[in-house]
């Protein structure tokens, strides 16, 4: 008998994703729900999906959702949250809904030290209206709002939010990671899980910043835009774990249960 | 019957807490009631007011257009609201700083030294329950006993001393204004 | 039945704690903080309740949202500059068939404006306010009685129809004190169906506003507007004062009602025959009891704390049936009964 080696988890529905060829979304996707899966949390989860190409998050994963407005994701996620403390709650939020519109409520929910997972799809452009400059778009980054390469001196530069995150008292956890490569997959994978067992514990705020493709409006092929995360997106955005606050957190949880 | 009144002075003297107090006895002893207070930046740069009517009927509007009553605890209370009293009406003053009196002639005027009087039963901040004891005796409003009462239900579960004190304080203004 | 003083902002807070609310977020905004204050301080004396300092009035009513989504009886509470914050989660609430009960406590604007009663958010409140084609039912109650009892009545009618529910009221409904006696609540009725508690070991579900096609977003508008009908039909109140052989109405809500009420009593002693027709829901409108009485009197003055809103809709109820005049004192000013008593008194000698 042939052995399963790979299949659809659990947690995804039975349909297509809707994302383009090579979008970083369909992997970060997937590695959600095998975590999900993994941890046995499907059943208990409630995803936030945000406005942003991701919005129609809801068709594929099988879990209950709630969507959110542009940006107003972690207010949502925390009245879930705080209304039913027991579930695992996250939001999935681009970096216009995390860092433009949406800064606001991200950056206090993660102040208040919610014990939500925050995944955040960092691919330099406003992806679902059309590949306009996004707060991380990079200087001299060509979007169709920056015809002519962002210009510091007219918008600003590159907003780095795991960096800032990792600063707020409230957050636990911070790493940002990429899904350019297998090796690089397998490490968002981790992180994720890292992410949610966080919250499982009920250790705070959490948060995975993914360095993600969007080919479609960075008007690279899919190997082209991998390579432009390594040589370019990554030295503005470095990755690595910014903030690991578990173990000192657990502690005293520990000591107090 | 159908009584409004308006409290004015200082922030700090007490001004709400009387029309509170008044608010709370005529409901007590069945009455209809609303406490209407100034609010905000109103209140800011220290004058507050506060309406009270009370009926034996449905209180159609909160907001007085000519009050019966009016006490006043500062001066510039009176500058305000002394021509807004109705013909016929009452003005309890603090003429403990209120040197100034109403120049109309068809209202009663009740000076009360509740300032000095409070510091005689010892204790400033009372002057604004001496002033409620000789508007109750003059109004009539609501029997001593239920506003004492009300005034105790408010103060809640502060000191039996302060209770001795505040019905001191109500019988000095009581007695003060004469039958 | 025990009867206590309180203000206006208290008791819808004391009331929608008593009627199951179990989820509060606010920003601060005068005149209704001692509102949110009151949340803060009773919430966590209540098995389950949850009490939020939002960072901002948009972030609060995305809190209530998430709540309410998981079967949470929730309230968010603001004044004019707030609300208009609030509108796209309103929208989104109508979308998404999400229950909920928002206040405005509304001050004078437009912009900043100030902080004193008036009535100028009328057209945001009955027109939807958000984006979108939806109505929320909106109270616009008149006394502390009112209050406590319509803030009750707004999480029932949330429920029932699974829509969001405003209560309109002003600076002035929210300091002012009245005693008030808090009736029992009904128990609750809201199906597990509605709320997302995660999928467990069944079918996931989801609650979502966008609708990308464009025949099926037409069909959800209608089914929305299917439920409003059902709403305007069942839901409408309003009271009538000395209607039955009037020569002239008022037609008055909330603060602007009570000085109304107390300008035709006035009226009434001097032999003029004035009433007072007062809408209680601002939506649904009660138009036709409006154009009902309309067989009986011919003459209306509309009074509001503003330059003319709600006057749209008496006009809708009766242009061409009687006749309609206005008087508005907009920007946070409250006459007292005596002045807008002069201003019926001499609208009253020219009708005929
Ligand atoms: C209030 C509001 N403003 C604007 C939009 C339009 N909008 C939808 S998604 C989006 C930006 C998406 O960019 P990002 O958050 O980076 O996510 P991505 O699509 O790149 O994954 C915008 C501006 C909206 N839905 N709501
Ligand atoms: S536009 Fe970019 S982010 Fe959106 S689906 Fe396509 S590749 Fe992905």
């Amino acid at each position: 008998m042939a052995k399963k080696v790979f299949g659809r988890p659990e947690s995804l529905k039975e349909t297509y994703f809707h994302y383009c060829p090579g979008c970083g979304h369909s992997i970060a996707h997937r590695l959600v729900a095998e975590v999900i899966d993994e941890l046995g949390i499907r059943g208990t989860t409630i995803g936030v999906p945000p406005a942003g190409c991701a919005v129609l998050a809801y068709n594929y994963f099988d879990i209950d959702m709630l969507e959110a407005q542009h940006g107003r994701g972690p207010a949502t996620a925390t009245g879930i949250k705080r209304a039913l403390p027991d579930r695992i709650v996250f939001s999935y939020q681009g970096d216009g809904d995390l860092a433009a519109i949406g800064m606001a409520e991200s950056f206090h929910a993660a102040n208040r030290g919610e014990n939500i997972t925050v995944i955040f799809i960092n691919n330099a452009v406003y992806g679902m209206t059309g590949g306009q400059m996004a707060p991380t778009t990079m200087l001299d980054q060509r979007t169709t709002t920056s015809p002519a390469g962002r210009n510091k001196i007219l918008d600003g530069y590159p907003v780095k939010v795991s960096e800032i995150f990792s600063q707020l008292q409230g957050t636990t956890y911070v790493e940002r990671v990429t899904v350019n490569s297998p090796a690089s997959v397998n490490k968002t994978k981790k992180a994720l899980k890292k992410a949610f067992q966080c919250q499982i514990d009920g250790l705070g705020f959490s948060l995975v910043e993914i360095l993600s493709p969007c080919p479609t409006n960075w008007k690279m092929t899919s190997v082209a835009s991998c390579k432009w995360i390594d040589e370019v997106m990554s030295k503005e955005f470095p990755l690595g774990v910014f903030k690991d606050n578990i173990a000192a957190v657990k502690k005293p949880a520990e000591a107090a249960s | 019957m159908m009584l409004k009144t308006i409290f004015s002075g200082f922030g700090g003297q007490g001004v709400l807490m009387m029309g509170y107090s008044l608010a709370h006895g005529a409901m007590s002893h069945g009455y209809h009631v609303t406490y209407l207070p100034a609010y905000g930046a109103e209140v800011r740069g220290g004058t507050a007011n506060c309406t009270v009517a009370v009926a034996d009927e449905e209180i159609t509007s909160p907001v007085s257009s000519e009050p019966d009553n009016l006490v006043v605890m500062n001066s510039p209370s009176l500058t305000t609201f002394q021509n807004k009293v109705t013909h016929g009406g009452i003005i309890f003053l603090n003429s403990s700083i209120i040197d100034a009196r109403p120049s109309r002639q068809d209202i009663k005027v009740y000076a009360v030294p509740c300032g000095d009087m409070a510091q005689e039963v010892g204790n400033i901040r009372v002057a604004n329950i001496i002033m409620m004891g000789a508007f109750i005796k003059k109004t009539g409003v609501v029997p001593a006993d239920i506003y004492l009462k009300s005034l105790e239900t408010i103060m809640g579960s502060k000191k039996k001393s302060a209770a001795e004190v505040n019905r001191k304080a109500f019988a000095a203004g009581y007695d003060f204004v004469k039958d | 039945m025990n009867k206590v003083l309180m203000s206006g902002n208290n008791i819808i807070a004391e009331a929608a704690i008593r009627a199951g609310c179990r989820f509060y977020a606010g920003y601060p905004i005068t005149p209704q903080n001692e509102l949110t204050e009151y949340m803060a301080e009773h919430m966590r004396n209540v098995e389950g309740g949850v009490f939020v300092q939002s960072e901002s009035e948009i972030a609060a009513i995305h809190m209530i949202i998430g709540a309410s989504a998981t079967g949470a009886r929730v309230m968010t509470s603001s004044s004019s500059p707030g609300i208009s914050l609030k509108q796209e989660g309103i929208s989104s609430m109508a979308a998404c068939e999400l229950p909920g009960v928002i206040v405005n406590i509304m001050r004078g604007g437009p912009g900043l404006g100030n902080i004193r009663p008036a009535q100028g958010d009328y057209f945001q409140a009955t027109r939807g306010g958000g984006h979108g084609d939806y109505r929320t039912i909106v109270y616009g109650p008149a006394t502390c009685q009112e209050l406590a009892d319509l803030t009750m009545n707004a999480f029932d009618l949330a429920d029932l129809y699974r829509t969001p529910v405003m209560i309109l009221a002003d600076g002035m409904m929210g300091q002012m004190m009245e005693p008030v006696v808090f009736k029992k609540p009904k128990p609750r009725q809201y199906s597990e169906k509605f709320m997302l508690r995660g999928a467990g070991q069944g079918k996931s579900k989801f609650f979502r506003g966008l609708i990308l096609d464009a025949i099926d977003m037409e069909e959800h508008n209608w089914k929305l507007e299917r439920k409003y009908q059902v709403i305007i039909k069942k839901e409408t109140l309003h009271e009538e004062y000395k209607t039955e052989d009037a020569e002239l109405v008022i037609v008055a809500y909330g603060t602007a009602a009570r000085i109304a009420k107390g300008a035709i009593k006035r009226l009434r002693e001097n032999g003029m025959k004035v009433g007072l027709f007062r809408p209680i829901t601002l939506w649904p409108f009660p138009e036709l009891k409006l154009r009902a009485l309309s067989k009986k009197v011919k003459n209306y003055l509309v009074f509001e704390l503003s330059t003319g809103q709600m006057l749209d809709d008496v006009r809708l109820a009766l242009q061409g049936y009687a006749a309609i005049d206005f008087h508005g004192r907009p920007g946070g000013v409250v006459p007292t009964p005596a002045e807008l008593a002069n201003v019926i008194a001499r609208h009253y000698e020219t009708i005929d």
